[in-house]
């Protein structure tokens, strides 16, 4: 299997195969000495041309981060066969915008209704968790079009909020 | 003693307060809201209550449903850990009044340290040392120019009702000041109803230092040594070190002294913190007194060997202090590095949610006090404080290598936690040198991070495909990847008696 993978935004091209219980890798085209165990699930134990390393994998929503000691890196994997878009959304100021929830929480307070016109950092919507309000700002000037999330909905991160025109 | 305590409180904090009822023989009582029956508190203890729903003000602060489940389950006394109830005068004399001893000081002295310019009063009639300034609110702006002068810029502007930050201004210079009046008197306004504003000396960068104190109900104040607690974020401290890095034995001494007068100025007993600001020429002020037991109490526990919860409840029972100020010693060095459900992606906001994996560090020189555990959910109406993780050591040198060593066995998956974040203090070159001021973390923050390595970096990328790998023929992988390895002891020693049978019949 080839894949592309980036860690950290640097990118690395791994060819992986394995048969037989032994792993054959190929990281940029060196091969490397491998053998992999899981040790239980999101927990890798991993050798390295002798070296040994205990990986733990991170799964948030759709975040993946990957540990190794107490290090932590974003990780995102590819299959450079398959044409699946990166993640959606490129940000532009063209279009309507959809606010996003940055942390799981309750909508406590709605600050504008439908159809009210927007400044560019203007506060939304406020989203309270663990003691902390989050004040979800709007990225352009526009128009309320849509209030998705009313005043005491819960919501999870990455829930969409509101719509601005 | 006691025979049954009730814990007022949830989270780690009511686990610790519950460990130490059973150190001592004495029964427990939790309380919980809709959202923790399944926590781990309500799981170690011997009984447990249900308040109401998850909102504070319908559980763990309705003080009538707390006082119902006390009557209910025969508890002699109550804890109340920290936040919530613990520092409201209104609770200790509710507790009074039902008879039920409430484990801390008297309501009179939280009441004289609840209010900031109060307690500023007190300690200047009392001759301690607070930060240069006014302690009544300022009648004009004339008057305001007058005191800046007097004591010299530059100076704060402070809320007396404050709290927070809010209603807070620095100013440079006399001609700043005029404005900043009007904005802080507006902002205070708006915040707490209340538009008085004094004025303090500013001191630049200060380090955030704190006294330990414990005075039994017999009259006799002892203190326990500092907390260095500069690491801060937000007015929210992340790590926490026994002793301080520059407080000596003389400073100690002196500090702990004017510890001990506040407390005595204020009628204390049982378990306190005192608050200093220290300057950077070691200058100490009163700042406040916190009238519980702090989140970092255990860096001290393990520098002098007590066990402050014990101390507490001993107290509140009526016991004599079975040690003096000359029996206290400062052995090692002890860091508590706070591991709270944050998002280090997105500026360190809450994370709550479901704990699908969690690996815990033990070994040497480790204690970790926790509140959670894998599978369970971390609710969203609460603090995200999860648990302490507290390195020790014969020195700080050893107390951090042990730290970092446990970090790297520290594990949360499921949701995000701001593990990653101590690797960094904890390795930061003016951390390893003991200079850290109340700033540090925000410069620290505001850095660019050196994290990224290249090593670990192909390491990851290989672990990922490995990962994604297994992930898509989880079929195919009852291979060498699933092999237990239960090999027993037993059988290498029979082995091994083999051998030497072997070697000795030769």
């Amino acid at each position: 299997m080839l894949y592309d993978i980036t860690i950290d935004g640097k990118n690395y091209r791994l060819e992986l195969e394995r048969s037989e219980g032994r792993w054959r890798c190929y990281l940029d085209g060196s091969e490397l000495q491998v053998d992999a165990v899981l040790a239980r699930p999101d927990v890798l134990s991993i050798l390295i041309g002798g070296k040994a390393y205990e990986i733990k994998r991170e799964r948030v929503a759709n975040d993946t981060h990957l540990w190794v000691g107490s290090l932590r890196y974003a990780v995102d994997v590819r299959d450079p066969r398959s044409l699946r878009s990166r993640r959606a959304g490129l940000s532009s100021d063209e279009g309507p915008k959809r606010l996003l929830a940055s942390m799981p929480g309750k909508v406590v307070r709605v600050l504008l209704r439908e159809t009210a016109s927007v400044e560019a950092g203007q506060g939304v919507l406020v989203v309270e968790a663990m003691k902390m309000q989050n004040e979800i700002r709007s990225p352009k000037k526009g128009i309320v079009q849509k209030i998705v999330a009313d005043e005491g909905t819960a919501v999870n991160a990455g829930d969409l909020l509101a719509i601005i025109e | 003693m006691f025979k049954k305590i009730l814990i007022a409180n949830r989270g780690e904090i009511a686990v610790r307060v519950i460990r130490a009822c059973r150190e001592l023989g004495i029964a427990s009582v939790a309380v919980y809201s809709d959202v923790d029956r399944a926590s781990l508190h309500v799981r170690k203890a011997d009984e447990a209550y249900h308040l109401g729903r998850a909102a504070a003000a319908e559980s763990y602060l309705n003080i009538e449903k707390i006082l119902e489940a006390a009557k209910a389950s025969g508890a002699e006394a109550i804890h109340p850990g920290y936040g919530f109830l613990s520092e409201n005068p209104v609770f200790a004399r509710a507790c009074a009044e039902a008879r039920l001893k409430f484990i801390g000081p008297p309501a009179s002295a939280m009441q004289m340290m609840g209010s900031k310019t109060h307690a500023r009063e007190q300690m200047a009639k009392a001759g301690l040392p607070i930060v240069p300034g006014t302690s009544r609110p300022l009648q004009s702006p004339e008057e305001a120019h007058e005191v800046a002068a007097s004591i010299g810029y530059p100076i704060m502007l402070k809320a007396a009702a404050g709290g927070g930050g809010k209603g807070m201004r620095l100013v440079h210079e006399p001609a700043e000041l005029n404005s900043a009046l009007q904005s802080a008197t507006s902002e205070a306004q708006r915040a707490f109803g209340d538009g008085s504003v004094y004025i303090e000396k500013a001191i630049l960068n200060p380090r955030h230092i704190e006294m330990q104190v414990l005075a039994d109900e017999q009259g006799h104040t002892v203190y326990l040594g500092e907390r260095e607690c500069s690491l801060q974020r937000r007015h929210q401290k992340v790590l926490e070190e026994a002793p301080s890095p520059i407080v000596d034995i003389e400073m100690r001494r002196r500090m702990g002294e004017v510890a001990v007068r506040v407390a005595q100025a204020a009628g204390y007993t049982n378990a306190g913190t005192v608050e200093f600001l220290v300057d950077p020429k070691k200058n100490f002020y009163f700042l406040e007194m916190n009238t519980r037991l702090q989140v970092e109490h255990p860096v001290t526990e393990l520098v002098t060997g007590l066990d402050l919860v014990h101390l507490q409840i001993r107290i509140a029972a009526g016991e004599k202090l079975a040690f003096t100020q000359d029996d206290v010693r400062i052995r090692g060095h002890a860091i508590e590095c706070r591991i709270y459900a944050e998002d280090p992606d997105n500026n360190y906001l809450p994370s709550p949610g479901k704990i699908t994996l969690l690996l815990a560090p033990s070994g040497p020189g480790i204690r970790r006090d926790s509140g959670m555990y894998e599978g369970w959910t971390v609710p969203i109406d609460y603090d995200p404080l999860l648990a302490k993780l507290i390195g020790y050591g014969t020195d700080r040198e050893q107390a951090i290598s042990r730290l970092v060593r446990a970090l790297n066995e520290y594990f949360v998956g499921g949701i995000k936690t701001n593990i990653s974040l101590f690797r960094r203090i904890l390795q930061d070159e003016d951390f390893q040198r003991g200079r850290v001021d109340t700033s540090f973390l925000d410069r620290l923050l505001g850095s660019p991070g050196s994290g990224f390595q290249e090593r670990d970096s192909q390491i990851a990328a290989i672990a990922a495909g490995v990962f994604a790998h297994l992930d898509a023929g989880s079929a195919s992988t009852n291979g060498r990847s699933h092999t237990p390895t239960t090999e027993s002891f037993s059988t290498w020693k029979k082995l091994a008696r083999l051998e030497i049978l072997k070697e000795s019949s030769q």
